[in-house]
């Protein structure tokens, strides 16, 4: 398992795809939190929601964004790669299909698809959570769109503070930055309603 | 039965993987293997390395695997130095 870890880490790092994979978790990432947050602020606007409609309408955006992230990371990434390699052939004059460039030609690709898909995923399935539970006639302590909304928030900000520490600045004032777009959002969707 | 003691290889290598991962590749096939690599020219996407790899007994067949195998190519074997076993008395 640990060697499997670290081939693919290796091939991530011979085909400089490492920064590429963790743009998308964020951008990804922060798409699917965001959409959570608007639709679950749109139903908190628009009143009395059933909390198994606002599951399935949360769910239901969740996997296009998952299939979307996939599907166009990978169509994207497949004909980067391939690019990159007939370069390189090109270069060497040799064919390196069986190289380590080669397997990262045909692994990184779907390493990075599952990396957008499953980003906007998790996070939305963490922001579905309070409602999902509450459908199930689970008790929260707190209203469970409130709680929708303050995962969605918390999310939004750790983003945030990732992105600080990738750029070396002050992760909290990362973190406010990221949440301060989530409060405009939201503000720009409550207006909207009235 | 001889066996290659030193061997002197010109080898084309993508910049991916480095010199390093490149040198520790091949010195990981065997415990007493000692591996020198020497960048010697530097192009847009390729890099022409001297690599000179001692041992008491060189395999060149799993050196040309490992370096296939991280996408460079042998271009000459420059220098090979060979030792004979002592013939059996009997």
């Amino acid at each position: 398992m640990s060697n499997w870890i670290k081939q693919l880490a290796f091939l991530l790092y011979i085909t400089g795809s490492r920064g590429i994979a963790r743009r998308y978790v964020v951008v990804n990432g922060f798409d699917g939190a965001l959409t959570m947050l608007g639709l679950i602020m749109g139903f908190h606007a628009s009143g009395e929601v059933p909390a198994t409609v606002a599951v399935s309408a949360c769910l239901g955006a969740a996997i296009a964004l998952a299939v979307s992230g996939l599907s166009s990371a990978y169509l994207s990434e497949v004909a980067e790669r391939r690019k990159a390699l007939r370069e390189l052939e090109k270069a060497m004059i040799v064919k390196l299909g069986r190289s380590a460039h080669g397997q990262a030609t045909r692994l990184v690709p779907i390493m990075i698809a599952l990396v957008n898909g499953l980003s906007p995923l998790l996070i939305s399935v963490l922001i579905t959570l309070p409602l999902w539970l509450s459908s199930q006639h689970i008790p929260l302590p707190v209203d469970p769109m409130s709680a929708s909304i303050g995962v969605a928030f918390g999310v939004i900000f750790l983003l945030g503070t990732y992105l600080g520490r990738i750029e070396h600045s002050f992760w909290l004032w990362s973190g406010i930055r990221a949440v301060l777009i989530a409060a405009v959002t939201s503000a720009l969707i409550i207006a909207l309603e009235r | 039965m001889p066996s290659v003691k030193r061997i002197v290889l010109d080898v084309l290598k993508p910049h991916h993987p480095n010199a390093l991962d490149l040198a520790s590749a091949i010195a990981s096939l065997a415990p007493d293997y000692r591996v020198s690599l020497t960048i010697i020219a530097v192009d847009e996407k390729t890099e022409s390395a001297e690599v000179i790899i001692e041992g008491e007994a060189v395999d060149f067949a799993a050196i040309n695997g490992v370096i296939g195998t991280m996408g460079g190519t042998i271009h000459s074997i420059d220098v090979v130095e060979v030792a004979g076993s002592p013939v059996d008395p009997l």
